[in-house]
């Protein structure tokens, strides 16, 4: 990590400690938005760290949006900061204006399809769109429609264009759906795009497993401290070998988790084809958080699962986003049936990124 | 207090990369007559023949100096080189634990006699070490051994029993980790390193078969046995220190999460081009656990490589990886009904037969995993 990503870290880590309190959390689940918070994180560059300066980023690069959603994943922060991200990945991607303020997209489910038709001049937007998140309280969208089958364009679809009936997540973040009958864009919020379905989905993927590393990091911390915090038979649980030994597998899974989701990011930001990667992040974030949660609720006893316990922010957190983009099952299948193709003889240069050498 | 456990990004260079590719070329024609149930030993096959021609190559102690038969080249070239043997399921523990950690301890702690007497033989991979550290009374208790070396004239004079000694029946040298003095407050003290001359009077190498039948191990007593005072290494009384800087290097490499691997390249042939929906996950999900496992240790190794001591970062690395290695076998048999049979013509059966039975040592060897665990707990702040 370099100086600039290590001041960068620790400002998005001072800017989450300052703003995500429990109040803020409580008042986000119940429908508030955290609007200083969002403004601090357009204000230091974080909601769009990737985009070049151009097209309204922070003009960082990969290695800077990784860092900024572990500190989001980390901090159980109630905002759309990696939708945001996607939503101008997408629209720069296709010379779109990316504007201010949270962004969303669509659609974030495998089952579900966005069709764009010409229609007077401007274009005809159309498909239901489920699990769409914070669709409700956002700017607006950036929708990746099909003009054509396997043809695709974004398009920008503005938060006055659409009703969103509200649904939520495990962690109690917005999940909306829209039905998109009988919307008419104009021309200029449409234009066409190198990338599929598949990129989009594998992308959102990266992001989640990304932000589920920054909470396996948290719940680490939380498990460790609170291990030291109570007493039982005289002495700290964490004295106890048993409670260590747990913490030691919580420890491994939280370190899995990060290097998989970083060394995916590194992958992608030195150009190469990280589909692979993205893959084996996912899948194997996802699995370590299932581990890691069930060791943090473990060691806390009957206080973690309370409600007035911070733990579960985490750990609803993991529950949610270790499905979302693709749970293990999807991405393992992935990953076994591209080896099964390869053959057994290029098992290894897949896993060395050498399957043309 | 905790800071957390640190693994840096690492990204091989380019010279790395042109060296696999000649790695693979060169394995591809020396493997080319190795039977499938000898790739599955992994890293235990022991062959002489195979050691001296990879150490031609300059494949064996290749990060070292020169003068001492080393290439000069980096620890990540090493890795590459590592990784590939591994990969291939060649033959390499013959050399492997001199290149790994006999070799690089003389160089930090070895005389000057020592490293040119020595190192120039292990890097043409014709001279092969074993390490004494466990007792009959002694295995996770390391502090607790009670083989003893008292100082005689112009040397000392050993004995007490190792056991579990890997290939010491077809090694030259041993490094005895010994008693040599009282061991102090924290039980640390008082411990050496001695290079063992195992051709020397005063050892007796019993075998110890195990329950795949093979002769791995064995039991290796000392009567009497007389050490010139030339072959301390290092500090006398200053073992256990000495002993923990070799740690990271013996837990983090890729030795750690691979040791099934033919296994699962025997599984990926078994199940063929059309998987199953059931098979394409389970595969998808250890190859996932492989590719990450990966990322974890050669990240150890970039830090190694940089200076760093990444103990504990090593010890997260043979946890997790030997439970993944251990777990290869049983989502083997669960893919693929068979009955393990080790003389089995399948080149599948045999590898899983292989596996299966090795299998236990994996989480044994190099410290167990209740000790490597207890080790990361440590590094919480827990203990």
């Amino acid at each position: 990590m370099t100086a600039a990503e290590n001041l960068l870290e620790a400002a998005a880590k001072r800017l989450f400690a300052t703003h995500v309190t429990r109040a803020l959390r409580e008042q986000a689940e119940n429908g508030v938005w955290p609007a200083a918070l969002w403004s601090a994180l357009e204000e230091a560059g974080l909601a769009q760290p990737a985009l070049p300066e151009t097209a309204g980023g922070a003009g960082g690069d990969l290695v800077d949006e990784a860092t900024a959603l572990i500190a989001f994943g980390r901090a159980a922060a109630p905002v759309p900061l990696p939708e945001t991200m996607l939503a101008g990945w997408l629209l720069a991607a296709a010379g779109l204006p990316v504007p201010q303020g949270p962004l969303s997209l669509a659609p974030v489910r495998k089952e579900d399809r966005l069709t764009l038709v010409r229609r007077n001049g401007g274009w005809r937007l159309a498909g239901r769109m489920t699990r769409i998140p914070w669709a409700g309280a956002v700017t607006g969208l950036a929708g990746l429609a099909e003009t054509a089958p396997g043809t695709y364009a974004v398009a920008w679809i503005d938060r006055e264009a659409y009703q969103a009936a509200p649904g939520r997540n495990m962690a109690g973040e917005p999940r909306d759906t829209i039905d998109f009958a009988d919307i008419v864009l104009p021309d200029n919020a449409v234009a066409m795009v190198a990338l599929t379905a598949d990129d989009l989905y594998r992308r959102g993927a990266l992001m989640r497993a990304t932000a589920m590393a920054g909470a396996l990091a948290q719940v680490l911390d939380l498990t460790v401290r609170y291990a030291g915090e109570r007493s039982q038979f005289g002495r700290p649980i964490g004295k106890f070998q048993a409670v260590q030994q747990q913490l030691a597998i919580l420890a491994g899974q939280a370190a899995v988790a990060s290097r998989a989701a970083l060394g995916a990011y590194e992958i992608l930001a030195r150009g190469e084809d990280a589909g692979f990667a993205i893959a084996a992040a996912k899948a194997r974030v996802g699995e370590a958080a299932g581990v890691a949660a069930s060791i943090a609720h473990q060691v806390h006893g009957a206080i973690g699962f309370t409600h007035e316990h911070e733990l579960h922010y985490s750990t609803r957190r993991l529950w949610s986003w270790r499905d979302e983009f693709g749970g293990e099952s999807h991405w393992q299948a992935w990953i076994g049936r591209r080896a099964a193709t390869l053959g057994a003889d290029s098992l290894w240069p897949l896993l060395t990124g050498t399957l043309d050498g | 207090m905790f800071q957390g456990l640190t693994f840096d990004p690492v990204e091989l260079p380019p010279a790395a990369e042109a060296l696999r590719r000649e790695v693979r070329e060169f394995l591809r024609g020396a493997l080319a007559e190795l039977p499938p149930e000898q790739r599955a030993e992994s890293w235990t096959g022991f062959n002489p023949e195979f050691s001296r021609k990879i150490g031609a190559q300059g494949w064996i102690g290749m990060v070292w100096p020169k003068r001492y038969g080393g290439q000069e080249r980096s620890s990540l070239e090493r890795y590459v080189v590592l990784e590939e043997c591994l990969a291939a399921g060649a033959p390499v523990s013959a050399h492997w634990v001199a290149d790994r950690q006999s070799g690089p301890l003389l160089l930090r702690y070895g005389t000057e006699a020592q490293r040119t007497a020595i190192l120039p033989r292990i890097a043409r991979g014709e001279c092969y070490f074993c390490i004494g550290m466990s007792e009959p009374d002694s295995g996770s208790d390391l502090a607790s051994i009670r083989t003893k070396a008292v100082a005689t004239d112009g040397g000392f004079i050993v004995n007490g029993t190792k056991v579990w000694t890997s290939h010491a029946h077809h090694c030259d040298y041993m490094i005895l980790f010994c008693r040599t003095g009282e061991p102090g407050a924290d039980r640390h003290g008082g411990v050496s390193q001695l290079l063992i001359d195992l051709q020397q009077p005063g050892i007796k190498v019993r075998p110890i078969i195990n329950l795949a039948g093979d002769h791995h191990f064995n039991e290796v007593v000392f009567q009497d046995h007389f050490v010139p005072e030339g072959n301390v290494i290092g500090a006398l009384g200053d073992g256990w220190r000495q002993l923990m800087n070799e740690l990271a290097y013996e837990r983090s490499g890729p030795e750690r999460f691979l040791s099934s691997f033919v296994l699962v390249t025997e599984l990926v042939r078994k199940i063929g081009p059309h998987p199953s929906e059931r098979e394409a996950i389970v595969l998808g999900r250890l190859i996932a656990h492989l590719n990450t496992l990966r990322g974890l240790s050669l990240s150890v190794a970039g830090m190694l490589q940089a200076g760093r001591m990444p103990d504990v970062e090593a010890a997260v690395v043979k946890d997790v990886g030997t439970l993944c290695e251990q777990e290869v076998p049983e989502i083997a048999r669960s893919l693929v009904p068979c009955e393990p049979d080790p003389a089995s013509p399948d080149p599948f059966v045999v590898s899983l037969a292989r596996v299966m039975s090795h299998a236990p040592s994996f989480s044994l060897r190099g410290g167990t995993r209740e000790i490597l665990r207890n080790l990361i707990a440590r590094g919480l702040g827990l203990r």
